[in-house]
């Protein structure tokens, strides 16, 4: 059994139904990313797996099925989730933000170091970290979320279009940092984007989603090579 | 000029219980966006409690920490119990449980204690700390007692991991929730601690108003202006404000003022600390402390 595995996903806002059944899976420590356009159900999808959504269908992590349980309790599981809209506490600072992110622990000591690590990654972040965190730029927020979501030391990492409203060169310096977060931690990480092209290069499966269905899934070269992907999601 | 400071220092302490009530408003207030309008009515059934252990012989101070702790207890379950079921009802439907809760409390306290007006002790002795012509016992011990326990409040939100819970859940849910938060208790406690705060403003106006079931409706219009005053967005806000409108209620209210202007300030003390209120809200609609919340895309 893989360590995240969806079954026949259905979700709902009242009785307007936005994921139709959808299947899929994620290997221990892979990356693997939900493709889409604006609208298509990738947020739905990961606040399926967070329970912030009514569902039906399966969702079993690491044995566990998910559906029964609140967010709280999903988190406890090792399951970070980094929002669409990046989820910034604005009137806390950004230190309290990192001592957010690993409020299911209890290992103060270990806690200042995850803090430290973060900042290791995200050395912008040290230098503000007394700031009050809604000062900060959007990338900067950006990878204020990422690091708070790091500080569940996570098992899975979701991922909600961390590239959404940020300039390229930012872009390109958070993905550099995933890759090595990826590289040092082994994180497993499901990544929501429209940014094919980027999450492609990050990711090692890929499925494609259209209004609330799965057209398409496989390795993510073999999606990047795909005549029709690239024309309608690559753009060359 | 001692006039002066003797209005004053009393001013702040009356101004310290409208500061717990309003700050019991506000932590509500900031988790819910609501006015628990029966914040005044519970502080006042507390403060029964209290009389009650007084009435079987308990010491005051083990009954006012009794009542005080019964209070928290009960804040909890009435959060769970009567506001959480209504959590996502219309707002109306939430003001018409807010009124209610305060018709029974009141009810409730003059069916169980009836309402005649009651002596009630102070926490203080009367040959209590520094004996002074500037201000009594009772009123330097409702200052001293008040500062501490707002001072430690404060503690509690700035530096423990609950209180840091608390603000995030009450600022932000949604992502409060995808750390691992459990909202729903974060406002149960919140509701308990409110409740605590509040009761120990019940106890230290009892002593100054006398004890019946009707005894907050004014100091609940005094908190309530304050916390306007303040900034119901900040709880420094609502403790300052409550603060100044004791004192401005002082000064307004004395005998002197009124033969000084040649009319009855004193029965227009109300109207007129609203009316400062007004003022200020026009010119600073947040409050004087009011935060504005600095927010970047
Ligand atoms: N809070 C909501 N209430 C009602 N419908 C929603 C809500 N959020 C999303 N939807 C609808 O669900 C569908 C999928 O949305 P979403 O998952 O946000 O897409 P994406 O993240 O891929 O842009 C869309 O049709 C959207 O309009
Ligand atoms: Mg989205």
């Amino acid at each position: 059994m893989a360590f995240l595995e969806v079954k026949g996903l259905k979700a709902f806002y009242r009785q307007v139904e936005a994921l139709h059944g959808i299947d899929f899976e994620i290997e221990e420590g892979s990356i693997m990313t939900v493709l889409g356009a604006n609208g298509a159900g990738k947020t739905t999808t990961l606040r399926a797996i967070c329970r912030m959504v009514r569902t039906e269908g399966s969702i079993v992590f690491d044995g566990k099925d998910l559906t029964g349980m609140p967010t709280e309790k999903v988190v406890q599981l090792g399951i970070a989730h980094v929002p669409e809209g990046r989820g910034t506490f604005v009137r806390q600072s950004v230190e309290e933000n990192l001592q957010l992110g690993a409020y299911t622990r209890n290992d103060k000591k270990e806690i200042e170091a995850d803090i430290e690590r973060v900042y290791e990654y995200f050395p912008r972040l040290r230098e503000r970290q007394k700031q009050q965190a809604g000062t900060l730029s959007g990338g900067e927020q950006q990878m204020l979320a990422i690091g708070r979501a790091l500080m569940l030391r996570p098992r899975l990492m979701l991922l909600d279009e961390p590239s959404f409203g940020l300039a390229p060169l930012i872009v390109k310096e958070i993905y550099e940092i995933m890759k090595r977060i990826r590289e040092q931690e082994g994180t497993t990480m499901l990544l929501v984007e429209q940014n094919a092209n980027i999450a492609l290069n990050l990711a090692d499966h890929a499925y494609l989603l259209e209004t609330g269905d799965v057209v398409m899934s496989g390795e993510s070269h073999v999606i990047r090579d795909d005549e029709n992907v690239r024309k309608s999601y690559l753009g060359y | 000029m001692e006039l002066f400071f003797q209005l004053t220092l009393a001013g702040l302490a009356i101004g310290s219980i409208y500061a717990c009530v309003a700050l019991a408003v506000v932590m509500i207030y900031q988790a819910t966006d609501h006015f628990n309008f029966a914040q005044g009515e519970m502080a006042m059934f507390s403060t029964f409690i209290a009389f009650t252990f007084l009435t079987f012989g308990a010491p005051v101070w083990l009954a006012a920490v009794g009542a005080i702790a019964i209070s928290f207890v009960a804040g909890l379950i009435i959060e769970r119990v009567v506001i959480k079921p209504v959590e996502n009802a219309p707002i109306l439907n939430q003001i018409i449980v807010f009124i209610g809760m305060l018709m029974i409390l009141n009810n409730m306290a003059g069916w169980i204690w009836e309402f005649t007006i009651k002596p009630f002790p102070s926490l203080f002795p009367s040959d209590w700390g520094v004996q002074s012509e500037l201000i009594g016992p009772h009123h330097m011990g409702v200052i001293g007692l008040t500062l501490i326990v707002l001072f430690a409040i404060f503690l509690f939100f700035r530096f423990t991991r609950v209180g840091l819970a608390m603000r995030a859940a009450a600022a932000n849910p949604d992502s409060a929730r995808l750390v691992g938060v459990s909202v729903s208790w974060m406002l149960a406690l919140g509701w308990g601690l409110a409740a605590g705060v509040g009761a120990i403003g019940g106890i230290l106006v009892a002593p100054i108003v006398y004890l019946d079931p009707n005894m907050m409706s004014g100091v609940l219009l005094y908190a309530f202006a304050g916390a306007l005053l303040g900034g119901v967005s900040s709880p420094f806000g609502a403790v300052m404000g409550g603060m100044i409108v004791g004192v401005l209620e002082n000064w307004i209210g004395h005998p002197a003022l009124s033969e000084l202007l040649g009319f009855k300030m004193n029965e227009l003390k109300l109207t007129f600390a609203l009316m400062v209120i007004v003022i200020v809200l026009l010119f600073k609609p947040a409050g004087l402390f009011g935060r504005v919340v600095v927010k970047r895309v």
